[in-house]
């Protein structure tokens, strides 16, 4: 499969992530499409795992297990992110009885 | 066109479509099961890819405990009904116009790069599988494994203090 | 005390002085670099002096003649109260530091500073009685007039730093740098350096302030007069004969101006009645006749004059501060007369002063007179004629004041009748010191032809000023042009004695009243510059600064503001804004990173 079709859904899955974060009001939408820019990421890492394997098996027998190591550790991340990031949304929706994003612009005080 | 590339563009249209869904849904919880589509798709992806390991995993701890955590606080807080309110239309617009500008600039940036001749391996290949994995992650990657745990468990913590009522 | 550290300060620079001077003689001239002062991409500008020939001779004239200033201040000064002492003081040492400066720079730009500090210290001591408002004018007049020159002064070293890119002697002097010089540039330069030597040296059309300089007390006035700051001028020009002689335009410039200067200053010196307003026009017409010399390309001839004039201008200035204290302060000639019995060291001192001045030999202004006017002979005989009759004018106005001043009857009122008195011996010394100074001053510069090898001072400079190649004029014609002249000088003594033995004073007619309101150059001044520059401050005043500097000053304060209140709706505290925001920076990121940067 060549390289380039895996970087344009990654970048098409990225971006839907990013369009989803700026039209969104509800956190956990908000929160839903982070999750789907870190699997885009996820997903080239992959890829581009299996591109190096492709590119270098005939000097290492396991060129490119890096990348898949790495998206991993990601997921591990991820998952301890989004328990303190449900915990967040649940505290404030305790607080204001909401999960707009828009009531929260404590910031500006 | 063999089996894997119509395979590949399938699976590519169905990610696409239900990421699509899980922004423009109404309701939450549709959301969350266009999200569980989406995931289920990815992992096809790694399957393809002969990434047997990360698809398994990422079925299991993304479709399975996460997206039941999602769908959990939402039931919780009965948010299962259209309740959104309506954000401005020229500040959805604006969102998607910049979101979408983002992707034009990087797709013409990377269109004719170095990358354009290479190929990512399919079907073959057994750097994906458990084997490899698991011994790569208990020689060369012990350390980070460990400290993982140790992040696991802080951030339990931290849920359990800020989710507990005071 | 203030007056034995003042003068004892600077009776040590004079003995540093005679011990550079010795070195300087046995051949030891030496620049010595202290620091780099100014160091800007290829402009290197040392901070260092040079002590040669030329400087070492000033440094003797500053410091010599400024003791005894400084000794004759203690005495004439002794009325002040003490802080006001200390004050005068302070300036007066300022001002030969800054002098001392000006001569031992050895570039330009230090003797930038020293020509800026002389020309504060002036403006400090000219408005010493800060009470007096018309005396705060003069010390403005002085400042302002210097100003111009020094911007020309300032104008020339930038164009020495464009052309040549150095502004040391030694470098600029170089024959390699001269050949890179175009001549019309060597023009531009020392045209601009002349208007700066007119500034200071109160040549036409910068005179006018010397005059009002007046408004000092009178040791200031010697010490302007005689051993500093009118001096710069002439030691610039000497100093930078290397530039002057290759420019034969500016050369002619600086000895028409010069002369000029000579006679215009002359006959406003005829009618006047202040005896000190009479001595400043006569340093003005002096200080023509010096450059008159340096334009005629007889540099030494005009450093010669420079120092024989120091000696019997400081004196005839103390002499004049020693009747004007006899007199309780009265400067007006027309109240004064016969003083010559009641006060008589200063009226001996006072008369080797005129007869030096006048140049009757064998006294110093002689020499130094002769030696410029032989040298204007050989280079044009049309010069000469107007030369002469400048020293015949300069003889007639000094005999003048001397015999209204001197004999005849008492003119003032009785009080000053009795009160009148020799001043202290604080005073005297110093007036006979440079009383004997100006009889013997010119023996350092005998002509060729009473003594073999007697023009010493010339060939002292020589190495600092190169010998003119000139038409040489016979033995014979230069006797007999020393004996018109002494002759010549002598009858006009004579003529003043028979008009002015019995004074009597009437109001003054036709051209006469010309003379006495100097020509109404002041009141040109003010017309032409003066009153229209005063408009259109106003004009500026009342139209430009309310309605474009005002508006525009606001007019920022405004604009900062609608900005700043725009700016706000930015920090609004929604989360979502951030996020689009920074999302369209990555995009404009990408895009400078992807596509125009490359």
């Amino acid at each position: 499969m060549p390289i380039n079709y895996y970087i344009f859904l990654s970048l098409a899955l990225f971006c839907i992530g990013i369009v989803g974060v700026l039209t969104r009001r509800n956190a956990i939408i908000i929160f839903m499409c982070i999750e789907i820019m870190l699997n885009a990421v996820n997903l080239l890492l992959v890829a581009f795992s299996k591109m190096h394997h492709l590119k270098n098996a005939a000097i290492n027998a396991t060129a490119g297990t890096d990348g898949q190591i790495f998206v991993f550790f990601i997921m591990v991340v991820a998952a301890a992110e989004v328990s303190v990031g449900l915990a967040i949304i649940v505290m404030m929706y305790r607080n204001i009885h909401s999960v707009d994003v828009n009531f929260l612009n404590r910031l500006k005080h | 066109m063999n089996i894997t590339q119509i395979i590949f563009w399938i699976l590519s249209v169905v990610a696409l479509f239900s990421a699509l869904m899980v922004i423009t849904a109404r309701n939450p919880v549709y959301s969350v099961l266009w999200l569980i589509a989406t995931f289920f798709s990815i992992s096809g992806h790694y399957i393809l890819l002969n990434a047997q390991f990360l698809a398994i995993v990422n079925i299991i701890v993304y479709a399975g405990a996460i997206m039941v955590l999602f769908l959990f606080v939402i039931m919780l807080m009965n948010l299962n009904k259209e309740s959104e309110p309506r954000k401005h239309r020229l500040l959805k617009l604006a969102g998607a116009v910049s979101g979408g500008s983002l992707l034009l600039v990087l797709v013409a940036a990377l269109r004719d790069t170095d990358l354009k001749h290479e190929h990512a391996l399919v079907n073959e290949g057994n750097i994906g599988l458990i084997q490899n994995l698991g011994k790569e992650l208990f020689s060369t990657y012990t350390v980070p494994f460990e400290i993982s745990s140790v992040l696991f468990l802080s951030a339990m913590v931290g849920a359990v203090v800020i989710g507990k009522k005071e | 005390m203030t007056g034995v550290i003042g003068c004892g300060v600077v009776l040590a620079s004079f003995v540093l002085s005679i011990m550079v001077f010795l070195q300087v003689k046995d051949g030891h001239s030496q620049v010595v670099d202290y620091f780099n002062f100014i160091n800007v991409g290829d402009l290197k500008i040392s901070f260092a002096f040079q002590l040669d020939q030329l400087s070492s001779l000033f440094l003797l004239i500053i410091t010599g003649v400024g003791f005894l200033i400084h000794v004759y201040s203690i005495s004439y000064m002794q009325e002040e109260n003490p802080g006001q002492f200390g004050r005068y003081f302070s300036f007066l040492n300022l001002f030969i530091f800054s002098m001392l400066l000006l001569v031992m720079g050895a570039n330009y730009v230090i003797m930038f500073i020293g020509w800026e500090g002389v020309g504060l210290c002036s403006y400090l001591l000219i408005g010493y009685w800060f009470k007096n408002n018309e005396f705060n004018k003069a010390a403005n007049k002085a400042f302002i007039m210097n100003r111009i020159g020094d911007l020309a002064f300032l104008i020339a070293l930038f164009w020495l730093i464009a052309k040549i890119g150095t502004v040391s002697y030694s470098e600029v002097f170089s024959a390699t740098n001269l050949a890179r010089l175009k001549s019309s540039d060597i023009t531009i330069i020392t045209l601009l350096l002349f208007t700066g030597a007119a500034g200071k040296s109160a040549q036409i059309p910068l005179y006018t302030w010397l005059p009002d300089a007046m408004a000092g007390p009178t040791p200031v006035s010697a010490l302007i007069h005689a051993a500093t700051m009118v001096t710069a001028g002439i030691y610039m020009i000497a100093r930078s004969n290397a530039l002057y002689s290759l420019s034969q335009i500016s050369m002619n410039v600086v000895a028409i101006t010069g002369l000029a200067t000579a006679i215009l200053a002359a006959t406003i010196a005829l009618k006047q009645n202040d005896i000190k307003k009479v001595l400043a026009y006569s340093t003005v017409s002096q200080l023509g006749y010096m450059f008159l010399a340096l334009g005629v390309g007889a540099y030494s001839a005009g450093v010669f004059h420079v120092m024989t004039h120091a000696f019997f201008k400081a004196l005839l200035f103390l002499a004049a501060g020693s009747v004007i204290h006899a007199m309780g302060g009265e400067q007006d000639i027309r109240k004064m007369g016969g003083l010559s019995k009641k006060i008589k060291i200063t009226y001996i001192t006072f008369l080797i002063g005129c007869i030096a001045i006048a140049g009757i030999p064998p006294f110093s202004g002689f020499f130094s007179k002769d030696a410029i006017l032989l040298a204007v002979f050989e280079h044009n005989k049309i010069l000469y004629v107007i030369a002469l009759l400048g020293a015949l004018l300069t003889a007639f106005y000094m005999f003048r004041l001397l015999f209204i001043v001197f004999t005849g009857a008492f003119r003032g009122t009785d009080e000053q009748k009795d009160h009148t008195h020799e001043s202290p011996g604080a005073m005297t010394i110093p007036m006979i010191i440079l009383a004997i100074l100006s009889v013997l001053g010119g023996l350092v510069g005998i002509p060729e032809v009473f003594m073999h090898g007697g023009d010493k001072l010339t060939a002292f400079l020589a190495p600092v000023i190169p010998l003119q190649a000139g038409e040489i004029v016979s033995h014979n014609t230069e006797l007999i042009l020393m004996a018109i002249s002494s002759l010549l000088v002598i009858g006009v003594v004579v003529f003043a004695w028979f008009l002015f033995r019995k004074t009597r004073f009437s109001e003054s007619k036709g051209l006469g009243k010309v003379l006495e309101n100097k020509w109404y150059v002041d009141e040109l001044y003010e017309k032409i510059f003066v009153k229209p520059l005063n408009k259109l401050g106003a004009f500026f005043n009342s139209v430009f600064e309310r309605s474009v500097i005002d508006d525009l000053v606001n007019g920022v304060g405004r604009l900062v503001n609608y900005g700043s209140r725009q700016l706000r709706l930015l920090q609004s505290g929604q989360v979502g804004s951030y996020v689009l925001l920074m999302v369209v920076s990555m995009v404009l990121i990408f895009i400078l990173q992807f596509f125009i940067r490359k």
